[in-house]
C-alpha cells in the first residue's frame, strides 16, 4: 500500500529541473496583455482628481481602467463587500489600487502605473491600536467576549496574581512566487482563469460577479502555487478580477503579477496582536483565572479578520485547562493593508498569549517553565470519561445561509453567516475548553515526557546554567512550548470536499479534487490515498490541476484541512469505482464482490489474478462506469461564534518543541543552536512530507518571532516592502541541531487512514524559540524582562536592560 | 549591439538595450522560464544562474545582471544543469531524494547555487546558500541534499569554456574608461550592478550613457606587498574576502555576511565605496585600517585618505569624470576588528557596522581608529571616542570613561533597521565587545554550538 510511504513531492523532479510551471511560466497566446495597478500613496483621504493622461500616453499602454470602467460589481472582498477592486471616492491605505494599466508588457505596465497624477486630500490616518480605540474604529459593534466560569471572582481570590502585556508583530507571507493571474477570454463571454490561489472557487465567484455572469461561465484552474501560507486565500482576487475585466474589455488574454514591492505593499499580512493578560494562579503555577484582552489591527477592510480573531480566541487556552477565563477581542479597523489569513489563522497569536503567561508565572514563582505548563495541561485522553463522543446528527442547513446564498460569498471563511444557535453545549462537559468543547484526545502529557527525555532537557538546563555562569557576555537559554491546534474550518459548512476520479481502460487513474497544491505535498498524499484504494502503485495515478470545472464548490485549501477533506473525498470516489469493478468481476466469476481483492497492482477475483489494467479493461468492456465523484463532510461539528460555544473542531493536532538559543548581551544578536520537536501527525500519510511541514513550519514560526519585523511610518507607509528590508530566516538561521520526530499514533477521530492535519500546527512550535530567548535574557538579571515580539536584536537588548534594571 | 555568450552550452547572440536584465531576457525573449523572479532586487536568489569566465564559475543573480555583463562568458541556467540526456545532476537527484523542494519556486535558484558550489568543491553550505531564500522547507532538507551530493563527481557538461567575444558598452582598460568618462561625465559606471541594477528594476531610472567596468581587467588586480594590499576598484567582494582572510579574519567574517555569495560575486569594492552609501559595510572597516583611495580623472591621478572621500550624505570628493581606481590597506594591523549589527545574520543591511583598530603599547593606548557606518550621513570616525582613549591605559575603566563620547560623535537616526537609541547603545557596546574580544572572551554567537 502506498499509504505511509515517504514518497517525494509529486513535482520534485519538475521542481529541480525548472520544468514546473507557475502562472508566469505558462505559454501565452500572441497578443497577451499585462496589467499593473496604480497605487495610492496616501493612507486615508478623499480622491479629488485622477489625471491619467500620462499613463495612457506611455509606451505600450492599451487601456487604463478606473472604477468607472467596471460594468458590474467592483468588489474583491471575501466577506464584507468592502474592498473595491479600484478605489471609489476615498482611499484607505497606502498601496490601495486606484487604477489598472493594461499594456503590451509587464514592464511597460509597471512603468506607466507610476505616471498617474492623483490628487488626494489627505486625512490623519488611523494606524495604531490606540488611535483605533480612540476613534472606536473597529469591525463588529464592539469587542467579542467569551467567558467560562466567574473570572473576576477567581482572580480576586487567587493566591498569586500578575498582569502583563505582549505585543506581537504581523508577518509577511513572502511566498516566493508573488500573486499572479492569467485570464483567457472564451467564446460567449466565458472566461478561463489561471490563478495562483488557494481558493479557486473564490476566484470563480468574484470573477463571475465582476463579469456579471453566472459561475458556470468561469472556469478556474490552479496547477500549483509557489507558496501560499494563507496569503493566497483571498489576496489573489484582485489580480484575477482585474485580468478578467481587462480580458473582457480588450478581447485579449490578460496577465498580471505583482512585483515583489507591490505585492508586499498591496496585500494583507498576518494580523499583529497586542494581548493583555491578568492572571491568578496557585503556588504550583496552576492558573485559577485568566483574563485575556486581544487587540488586533485588521487593516482597512474586513477580509477574513473576524474568523482570524475568533481563532485567536479559540486558541487562547492552547494546551491548558482553564477553569475561569474571559477572552475579549477587539477587531480594529486601521488605515493599513487588510490583514489576512496566514498559517495558523490567528491561532499562533492566541497561543503566544498563554505561552507568555506560562513563562511569566514560572518566572514569578521561580519554577521550571515546563513544570508550570504540565500543571495546567488538559487531562489526558485515557482519563476523560467516555472518550470521544459519539457522532452527533448533522446540523440542519442554517436558514440564514440559504436565504443569503445568491449574494453572499459563502465559500469564504469570511462569509457573513448568522450564528448557528443550536450549538449550545451541555454544562456537564469536563476537560472543557473555554468554548465548551470537551478535549477528549489530549496526548501532550505523554509527548512532553518523551520529548524531555529525547532532548535531554533537565541535564541541559544544568549545563546551560553552568555555562552562563562562566560566560559574561554570551548567555544561553532554553524554551519549551506545546501546541494543541483545533482542526476544522470554524465556519462549519466549509468542512466539505469533492473529488473526481476516472479510471481509464489501461488502468491508469486520473485524479482530481478540490484542494490546491502550494508546496505542502497535498497532491502526493491524495494520490497515495487513491493508489491505496485501488491497490496500485502511486505512479499509475495522474494528479491534475485543481479545476472548478471538474470539482465545484471547493473550500479554500486552508485550515490545515487539505488532506483530511480531500483525502476522504478521493477515497469515496475511488471506492465507488472499485466497488463497481468488484461487482462486475464478481458477477463474471459468480462470486460475491467482497471476494474481489485489490492489492499490489493486481486484482484477485476468487483466486484468479489479473492486473489492475486488465480488470479495468474488463470492466470497460462490460460497460461499467469507471468515473465517479466523491464527497466528504466532516461529522460532528457545531459552533456558535457569537456565544463562543460549541464543538468547532473534529479533533486536535498536537506537538511540542524544545529550543536552545544563545544571546549576545551586548547587542541582542542571537542564534538558535538546537531544536527538538515531537509532533503528532496521527498515522502519517507520508512521513517525509509531514517532516517537511514540521521543519518548515517551525522555522517560519521562529522567523515570525525573531527577525521578521514589519515597520510602518507615521504616514502609514509600509517601509519593509522587499527582502532587502524584511528579513525572513535564511539558511544559516535554521537550528544547527534539528531533531524532528513524529509521534505517529493513529488519530482517535476517524480521519483518512487515521492521519492528522499537519499544515499549521508546527508553525506554533516556533514559539519555543521565543521562549528560549526569554530564558536567555532572564539569565542577565533578576527582573521580569518582558521580551516583546518580534525579538529582533534591538528588542532582545531592551529586554536585557529590563532584566538588569 | 550584439552581445554574444554561451547559454547552456550553445552560443547565443542577444540584441538588446544595455540595461535589459538577463532574467527578463531569459524568461521573455528566450522562453526559458525555469529561472524565477522572486524579488527582482538580488535578495532572494530564485533567479540564480551560473556564470563561467576566466575567474571560474560563480553564482549570480540574473535579475540584476545586465546582458552586456555576460559578453564573452558562459551562462548556465537551471535548464542546463541536468545532463543533455536528461540525467539529473547529483544535486538535483539529492534534492529529490531528500525532499528539498516543497512549493518548488525557489528550487531552481537553489539547484544552480548548489551545482555551482558542487563544481567549486565548496562544503560551507550555509554560506553558499545564504543568498537563496526558501519559505517552505526551513532549509534543513536542502542542506542535507547538498551534503549528500558533495562527494559525487562533477558532470562534464558543467565545465564551461567562455567564448571569445566583443564586450560592447565596456571599455577594455582603465585608460579607455578614463577617456570615456571625460567625454561622458554624466554617464553611469556599472561594475557589479548590485546597486545600479535596482535603479533600473525598481526605480525605472534612465541611466543615460553607460560604461560597464568588467572588461577593465587592469582594475581587477590585487597587489600584495610586504606592508600593503592594493585592491583594484573592480575586484569583487568574493576576491576581497579571499585576500583578507589571513591578515584580517574579522574583516573577512564581516564580508561573509556583507551580502550573499551571488552578491559578493558581482559587487566590487570600488562600487561599494564610490556609491557613497552611509551604510556601506566596507568603509568603516577600511577607514579603521587607514585605507587610501586612489582616484583618476583623465590622466590625472590622486590619492585621498578614504575617510576624507565622504563629504556629506550623497556627496563625495569626486569630480565629474573622476573614478575610483583602487584602494590600499596596510597589512599587519592585528588588532583590527569589524562588527556588523543587523536583524538577520546573513545578507542584511547593517543597522550599524563598526571598524576598530586600537594600538596599545605597554598597556597604554597609542593610537585609535574607530569608524562606523549607519551612524551618520557618511561613514565616520568616532573622533571624540578615539581622543578619550588615546594616552589612557587600555582597561575597562578607560572604556567606561570613553563611552559618553559616542554621543558627541554621533546623533544617529531612527529608521526601519534600528532606533537611534539602539544604535548609540550598540556602538558603545561594540567598544566593550572589542575590549573583551582582544582579551579572549567569547563574544560571537556564531562561535557557539549546542
Amino acid at each position: 500500500m502506498s499509504i505511509a510511504k515517504p514518497l517525494p513531492h509529486d513535482s520534485a523532479t519538475l521542481h529541480v529541473t525548472g520544468a514546473a510551471r507557475y502562472i508566469d511560466d505558462l505559454p501565452t497566446p500572441n497578443g497577451t496583455l499585462h496589467l499593473a495597478f496604480g497605487l495610492s500613496q496616501v493612507a486615508r483621504g478623499a480622491i479629488m482628481t485622477m489625471d491619467l493622461d500620462a499613463v495612457r500616453a506611455a509606451p505600450g499602454v492599451v487601456a487604463v481602467l478606473t472604477a468607472a470602467d467596471l460594468a458590474f460589481v467592483n468588489d474583491v472582498s471575501p466577506s464584507n463587500h468592502d474592498e473595491p477592486l479600484l478605489a471609489v471616492g476615498r482611499v484607505h491605505y497606502v498601496g490601495q489600487p486606484l487604477f489598472a494599466v493594461v499594456a503590451d508588457s509587464h514592464l511597460n505596465a509597471r512603468r506607466a502605473a507610476r505616471l498617474g497624477k492623483v490628487e488626494i486630500t489627505a486625512e490623519t490616518p488611523i494606524l495604531t491600536v490606540e488611535e483605533a480605540l480612540a476613534a472606536d474604529s473597529r469591525f463588529e459593534d464592539g469587542p467579542r467576549v467569551w467567558t467560562k466560569g466567574d473570572t473576576d471572582a477567581a482572580l480576586s481570590v487567587a493566591p498569586h496574581r500578575l498582569q502583563g502585556r505582549i505585543e506581537m508583530g504581523g508577518q509577511e507571507h513572502f511566498y516566493l512566487e508573488g500573486q499572479a493571474a492569467l485570464a483567457l477570454p472564451q467564446e460567449g463571454g466565458d472566461m478561463v482563469v489561471h490563478s495562483s490561489t488557494q481558493h479557486p472557487t473564490e476566484i470563480q465567484h468574484k470573477v463571475a460577479e465582476a463579469l456579471g455572469m453566472p459561475m458556470h461561465s468561469v472556469r478556474v484552474e490552479v496547477r500549483r502555487m509557489g507558496g501560499g501560507f494563507g496569503g493566497k486565500e483571498s489576496q489573489g482576487n484582485a489580480l484575477a478580477v482585474a485580468c478578467a475585466v481587462a480580458a473582457r474589455l480588450t478581447g485579449k488574454p490578460c496577465k498580471m503579477r505583482y512585483d515583489r514591492d507591490d505585492d508586499m505593499t498591496v496585500t494583507g499580512k498576518r494580523h499583529d496582536f497586542r494581548i493583555d493578560y491578568d492572571v491568578g494562579f496557585d503556588h504550583a503555577g496552576k492558573l485559577t483565572g485568566v483574563d485575556f484582552t486581544h487587540y488586533t489591527r485588521c487593516g482597512w477592510a474586513m477580509d477574513l479578520s473576524l474568523p482570524v480573531a475568533d481563532r485567536a480566541m479559540l486558541h487562547a487556552d492552547n494546551a491548558y485547562l482553564l477553569d475561569a477565563c474571559r477572552i475579549t477581542s477587539h477587531r480594529l479597523k486601521t488605515n493599513t493593508q487588510s490583514a489576512t489569513a496566514f498559517r495558523g489563522f490567528g491561532g499562533p497569536q492566541g497561543v503566544l498569549g498563554i505561552e507568555r503567561v506560562m513563562d511569566h508565572v514560572a518566572h514569578v514563582l521561580g519554577l521550571d517553565p515546563v513544570a508550570v505548563r504540565r500543571a495546567n495541561y488538559y487531562a489526558p485522553m485515557g482519563e476523560v470519561a467516555g472518550g470521544l463522543p459519539a457522532p452527533r446528527h448533522d446540523a440542519p442547513h442554517p436558514e440564514s445561509i440559504s436565504k443569503k446564498a445568491r449574494k453572499e460569498d459563502i465559500a469564504s471563511r469570511g462569509a457573513q453567516v448568522v450564528a448557528d444557535d443550536r450549538a449550545d453545549v451541555p454544562r456537564e462537559v469536563v476537560n472543557a475548553t473555554p468554548y465548551g468543547m470537551e478535549v477528549a484526545d489530549f496526548i501532550l502529557h505523554e509527548m512532553t515526557e518523551s520529548l524531555l527525555v529525547t532532548s535531554d532537557y533537565h541535564a541541559r538546563r544544568t549545563t546551560i546554567s553552568d555555562w552562563n555562569a562562566r560566560n559574561p557576555l554570551l548567555k544561553r537559554g532554553m524554551g519549551f512550548s506545546p501546541v494543541k491546534f483545533g482542526i476544522s474550518f470554524t465556519l462549519t459548512h466549509l468542512n466539505q470536499a469533492g473529488a473526481l476520479v476516472h479510471v481509464y481502460q489501461d488502468g491508469s487513474v486520473h485524479l482530481n479534487h478540490g484542494g490546491t497544491e502550494m508546496g505542502q505535498g497535498l497532491f502526493q498524499k491524495v494520490a497515495q490515498v487513491a493508489a491505496s484504494r485501488f491497490g496500485i502503485d502511486v505512479g499509475a495515478v495522474r494528479i491534475t490541476a485543481t479545476d472548478t470545472g471538474k470539482v465545484p464548490n471547493t473550500s479554500a485549501t486552508a485550515a490545515s484541512s487539505g488532506a483530511d477533506l480531500n483525502g476522504m473525498a478521493v477515497a469515496d470516489a475511488c471506492d465507488t469505482i472499485r466497488d463497481r469493478i468488484a461487482a462486475c468481476l464478481g458477477g463474471l466469476h459468480q462470486i460475491a464482490p467482497d471476494q474481489v481483492h485489490f492489492a499490489d497492482g493486481q486484482v484477485n477475483v476468487g483466486g484468479e489474478v489479473m492486473s489492475f489494467a486488465a480488470a479495468a479493461m474488463l470492466a470497460y468492456q462490460n460497460r461499467v462506469s469507471l468515473s465517479a465523484t466523491g464527497f466528504y463532510k466532516t461529522p460532528d461539528l457545531a459552533w456558535d461564534r457569537i456565544k463562543g460555544q460549541g464543538r468547532p473542531f473534529f479533533y486536535f493536532a498536537q506537538g511540542a518543541a524544545v529550543t536552545e538559543v544563545v544571546v549576545d548581551t551586548l547587542t541582542g544578536e542571537n542564534r538558535i543552536l538546537r531544536c527538538d520537536i515531537l509532533h503528532d501527525a496521527g498515522a502519517s500519510l507520508n512521513p517525509a512530507l509531514d517532516m517537511g511541514q514540521i521543519e518548515g513550519g517551525y522555522v517560519q514560526g521562529a522567523g515570525w518571532l525573531t527577525t521578521e519585523e514589519l515597520v510602518w511610518d507615521d504616514k502609514g507607509r509600509l517601509r519593509t516592502h522587499a527582502p532587502s528590508t524584511y528579513k525572513i530566516p535564511a539558511c544559516g538561521d535554521r537550528p544547527d541541531v534539528f531533531n524532528v520526530a513524529l509521534w505517529d499514533q493513529p488519530n482517535p477521530a476517524a480521519t483518512i487512514y487515521r492521519s492528522k492535519a499537519v499544515g499549521e500546527p508546527p508553525f506554533m512550535l516556533g514559539i519555543s524559540a521565543f521562549a528560549a530567548l526569554g530564558d536567555a535574557v532572564a539569565a542577565c538579571g533578576p527582573q521580569w524582562a518582558d521580551l516583546q515580539a518580534p525579538a529582533t536584536p534591538e528588542a532582545v537588548l531592551a529586554a536585557i536592560g529590563r532584566a538588569q534594571a | 549591439m550584439d552581445i554574444t555568450f554561451l547559454l547552456n552550452g550553445e552560443t547565443v547572440t542577444a540584441q538588446a538595450a544595455p540595461t535589459v536584465t538577463l532574467l527578463d531576457w531569459l524568461r521573455v525573449d528566450k522562453g526559458l522560464c525555469g529561472t524565477k523572479e522572486g524579488c527582482n532586487e538580488g535578495d532572494c536568489g530564485a533567479c540564480t544562474v551560473m556564470v563561467t569566465d576566466d575567474h571560474g564559475a560563480r553564482a549570480l543573480n540574473a535579475c540584476i545582471l545586465f546582458l552586456p555583463q555576460l559578453a564573452g562568458k558562459a551562462v548556465r541556467t537551471v535548464e542546463g544543469i541536468a545532463a543533455p540526456d536528461g540525467t539529473l545532476h547529483p544535486v538535483q537527484q539529492a534534492m529529490v531524494d531528500h525532499h528539498g523542494s516543497q512549493c518548488g519556486f525557489c528550487t531552481p535558484g537553489f539547484v544552480v547555487s548548489m551545482a555551482t558550489a558542487h563544481l567549486n568543491g565548496r562544503s560551507d553550505h550555509d554560506d553558499q546558500l545564504a543568498g537563496n531564500l526558501c519559505r517552505c522547507t526551513g532549509y534543513a532538507p536542502i542542506v542535507r541534499a547538498a551534503q549528500a551530493a558533495m562527494n559525487m563527481p562533477v558532470p562534464d557538461h558543467m565545465r564551461d569554456t567562455a567564448p571569445k567575444a566583443d564586450t560592447p558598452f565596456a571599455p577594455a582598460s582603465a585608460d579607455a574608461l578614463a577617456a570615456w568618462y571625460l567625454d561622458h561625465p554624466d554617464g553611469t559606471l556599472i561594475a557589479g550592478a548590485t546597486d545600479v541594477g535596482l535603479w533600473v528594476t525598481k526605480q525605472f531610472r534612465d541611466l543615460g550613457e553607460v560604461a560597464f567596468l568588467h572588461a577593465c581587467t587592469d582594475l581587477q588586480d590585487i597587489e600584495v606587498t610586504e606592508d600593503a594590499i592594493r585592491f583594484g576598484a573592480a575586484v569583487t567582494m568574493t576576491r576581497v574576502l579571499e585576500a583578507v582572510t589571513t591578515d584580517y579574519p574579522s574583516f573577512a567574517a564581516m564580508i561573509r555576511r556583507y551580502g550573499s555569495v551571488q552578491v559578493r560575486n558581482a559587487a566590487t569594492i570600488g562600487g561599494n565605496i564610490a556609491n557613497g552609501s552611509p551604510i556601506g559595510d566596507n568603509p568603516p572597516a577600511l577607514i579603521a585600517l587607514g585605507a587610501t583611495l586612489h582616484l583618476r580623472r583623465g590622466d590625472a591621478v590622486r590619492d585621498v585618505p578614504l575617510e576624507a572621500f565622504f563629504l556629506a550624505y550623497g556627496k563625495q570628493d569626486r569630480k565629474p569624470g573622476e573614478f575610483v581606481t583602487a584602494v590600499t590597506i596596510p597589512r599587519g594591523r592585528v588588532a583590527h576588528r569589524v562588527y556588523k549589527l543587523s536583524k538577520r545574520f546573513d545578507q542584511d543591511i547593517s543597522a550599524v557596522c563598526g571598524g576598530f583598530d586600537v594600538t596599545v603599547a605597554n598597556g597604554i593606548v597609542e593610537a585609535a581608529k574607530i569608524a562606523f557606518g549607519g551612524m551618520a550621513g557618511v561613514p565616520k570616525r568616532a573622533t571624540a571616542v578615539e581622543a578619550a582613549l588615546v594616552g589612557q591605559p587600555w582597561t575597562t575603566e578607560t572604556i567606561a570613561t570613553a563611552l559618553p563620547a559616542f554621543a558627541q560623535d554621533f546623533q544617529p537616526l531612527d529608521d526601519i533597521r534600528a532606533s537611534a537609541a539602539y544604535r548609540l547603545q550598540g556602538v558603545q557596546n561594540m567598544l566593550q565587545r572589542y575590549f573583551a574580544d582582544l582579551s579572549g572572551t567569547a563574544v560571537d554567537v556564531r562561535g557557539i554550538s549546542a
